[in-house]
């Protein structure tokens, strides 16, 4: 019961004027950036982030969470409406979302979107809510090698688990560890890797890496493609909602399957990608009635948001309680921490319980205010998409500098987010993955910092990464998940 | 009831056509990509093998965790260079045909040459330009258009981050001129 007692708490710290604005601001804006075709929520809440840098860490982070949930409702929209997933994650709502938009459903859709958006967040929330102190105060009890430790089972599941070929990811974590190590050595205080660049000496901001990365990469990559669209308009009214809550009981295992499918792979790295497309398969298999699959079944819409949602919901779990992120928005957001001047951790929750609540309650406001802004605005949001892209590119990147630039005021960080931006272009199209390389620069210098300490307590001796059971046990997991794709395969041979 | 048959179209004026010939195959472009990794590897390798990268009595020295990162970069680029070079030359698909490059030089472009001019007028001004000009010329939209939006967007920005957030931003003459 402590759990909801602080929770109440976090609605207290919300509940002002103030915060509530910055929320609807926020939504808005989110929603904006999730229907903009080449913008969605990583790039939206690290384009919006210089916005918040004057505020007070807990406005910031309400605000900024509330563009991610507005991103994660906006991408639904142009998914139904126009075929367009706004987010990789969007691309299997677009199975069965789109040909119900075609044959006239479209507001049918978009509900059943939008509210299995509400509830796989909800669910994600709630496991916030409930299962984040323990772990926190679990974590408290960490020293540097359980740290380390941790960290390294989050890179070696992504490298073992990922689903891009295994050296590309390797390239992008080893590059990302590595400019995060550019500048000062936290440790020693030498420099490293300047070559006498005073510009380099304060080191590569993770936070210009990202706009540059995720902003202007993809405005690069969608002037690209062919930017004409066509599709449905749609309004919802109050009967269809009614209509499709109505039948939402009907469809409680699909629901709950891919709430968990999601909350299972946003804590651990899997992302709300393989997600998404996972809660659909299963939904798929296990339905009596496989062939409607992909010509406009509502179900078909349910499983992949509802599993997108808590997945990207869950990623903050992590973040929250071992300050490690879940997915490449968390990182952004992990990011955003540091710029307010919080330390993350399982301190956090220690130190700066109106930060923690305020966060986790508006999570739950966020989202149900969220879903009543969308479901009323649609047909404000769809006609964003007649603004024309040649508009809209040109006030991203200009955006996109200003968001650069008011990090650390150098003039540097625009060319180095250009820089950026090409180079994620670049990898994108050969299929070098961005987010290990988003997630190694944010957790590369604290790596470091815990790898270098455990030696130093220790001697130099590695064995202290199995001194005791519980560091014992998370390295040898790292170990084996860094050589899963060898070991499934040995294990197969085993069986044949 | 929900209005779903009216449609939006969107259309795009200058939109590529479909089969333009290609520019770089992504098999070279891959190739080129590992090489310059393998590059910067050897270099900063070198480099922290020069800040230190052995141990000393309380533990690793600053460059023992680098180095060693530059080795595994090293050795994945390695592996990706050996691994196209294995495969076929003919099945590789197209990176970029003629008219996408020209389209992602079109946006380009213009913002190394915003990001120029921000350094000598200023953000504000250089935003200006930018969203006026890439409008007009490349979105072929009416000049009046154009300008209006570009006017209106950079004073909001102005007012927005000089004024409401007190976010300073790289200005010039013109604000110096209006007191800023």
């Amino acid at each position: 019961m402590e759990a909801f007692s602080l929770l109440l708490y976090g609605f207290g710290v919300l509940l002002t004027w103030k915060t509530l604005a910055l929320m609807m601001v926020g939504l808005i804006l989110g929603i904006f950036v999730g229907v903009l075709p080449g913008l969605g929520g990583p790039n939206g809440v690290a384009i919006l982030l210089p916005l918040t840098f004057t505020m007070d860490p807990t406005s910031a982070i309400v605000m900024l969470s509330c563009i991610y949930w507005g991103a994660l409702f906006g991408g639904a929209i142009t998914s139904i409406l126009f075929n367009i997933p706004g987010e990789a994650w969007s691309v299997a709502t677009t199975f069965d979302g789109y040909p119900m938009a075609q044959q006239g459903k479209a507001a049918e859709a978009l509900t059943a979107a939008f509210t299995s958006s509400f509830i796989g967040s909800l669910v994600a929330v709630l496991l916030i809510t409930f299962l984040a102190p323990g772990i926190a105060s679990f974590a408290l009890r960490f020293g540097p090698p359980e740290f380390f430790a941790v960290y390294l089972l989050t890179f070696c599941s992504f490298v073992g688990l990922g689903r891009e070929e295994k050296h590309k990811t390797l390239i992008s974590m080893a590059l990302g560890l590595l400019l995060a190590g550019v500048g000062m050595d936290t440790v020693s205080a030498q420099l490293r890797m300047t070559f006498g660049w005073s510009e380099l000496y304060r080191g590569i901001n993770f936070l210009v890496a990202v706009i540059g990365l995720f902003g202007i990469s993809e405005i690069l990559l969608t002037m690209e493609e062919r930017l004409a669209l066509r599709g449905h308009a749609a309004s919802i009214s109050l009967r269809v909602v009614l209509r499709v809550w109505k039948d939402l009981p009907r469809y409680w295992v699909t629901l709950i399957r891919s709430s968990v499918i999601g909350c299972w792979l946003g804590i651990t790295p899997g992302g709300a990608i393989a997600a998404s497309f996972m809660g659909y398969n299963l939904a798929k298999r296990f339905s009596n009635d496989k062939e409607s699959f992909g010509k406009g079944r509502i179900e078909g819409v349910f499983a992949p948001e509802t599993a997108a949602h808590a997945s990207g919901t869950s990623a903050l779990l992590p973040m929250l309680a071992l300050g490690i992120p879940g997915s490449g928005t968390a990182a952004i957001l992990l990011g955003g921490l540091m710029v307010w001047g919080l330390n993350p951790g399982p301190l956090l929750f220690v130190e700066h319980k109106d930060f923690v609540w305020g966060l986790i309650a508006s999570m739950y406001l966020g989202n149900i205010v969220g879903l009543m802004l969308v479901l009323t605005t649609v047909p404000v949001f769809a006609s964003v998409l007649r603004v024309p892209f040649a508009a809209i590119a040109p006030m991203i990147v200009v955006s996109c500098a200003i968001g650069a630039f008011a990090i650390q005021n150098a003039m540097f960080d625009i060319w180095l987010m250009l820089v950026f931006g090409v180079l994620g272009y670049v990898f994108k199209k050969i299929g070098i993955p961005l987010a290990p390389l988003t997630l190694a620069m944010v957790l590369g210098s604290r790596a470091e910092d815990n790898f270098r300490l455990s030696m130093i307590g220790a001697n130099g001796d590695l064995r202290v990464f199995w001194s005791n059971g519980l560091v014992g046990s998370i390295t040898t997991l790292a170990l084996v998940l860094l050589f899963w794709p060898a070991i499934s395969r040995a294990i197969a041979l085993v069986r044949k | 009831m929900a209005s779903s048959d009216e449609e939006i179209v969107v259309g795009d004026p200058a939109a590529p056509p479909v089969d333009s010939p290609p520019v770089a195959s992504k098999r070279s472009v891959e190739l080129v990509v590992y090489l310059c990794l393998l590059g910067l590897a050897a270099l900063l390798a070198f480099d922290n093998w020069r800040t230190g990268m052995g141990w000393e009595s309380t533990g690793p020295k600053a460059g023992y965790f680098p180095f060693y990162l530059a080795l595994i970069l090293a050795g994945a680029s390695l592996f990706g260079i050996v691994k196209e070079l294995a495969a076929r030359a003919k099945d590789s698909e197209t990176f970029v045909n003629r008219d996408q490059l020209g389209r992602v030089l079109q946006v380009l472009a213009p913002t190394v040459a915003f990001c120029l001019l921000t350094q000598w007028l200023g953000l504000y001004v250089a935003s200006f330009l930018l969203i006026a000009g890439f409008m007009a010329l490349v979105g072929r939209i009416a000049w009046w258009k154009s300008v209006a939006t570009a006017l209106v967007f950079s004073v909001l920005m102005f007012v927005t981050f000089e004024i409401a957030f007190d976010v300073i931003m790289p200005k010039g003459p013109l604000e110096a001129l209006l007191g800023f």
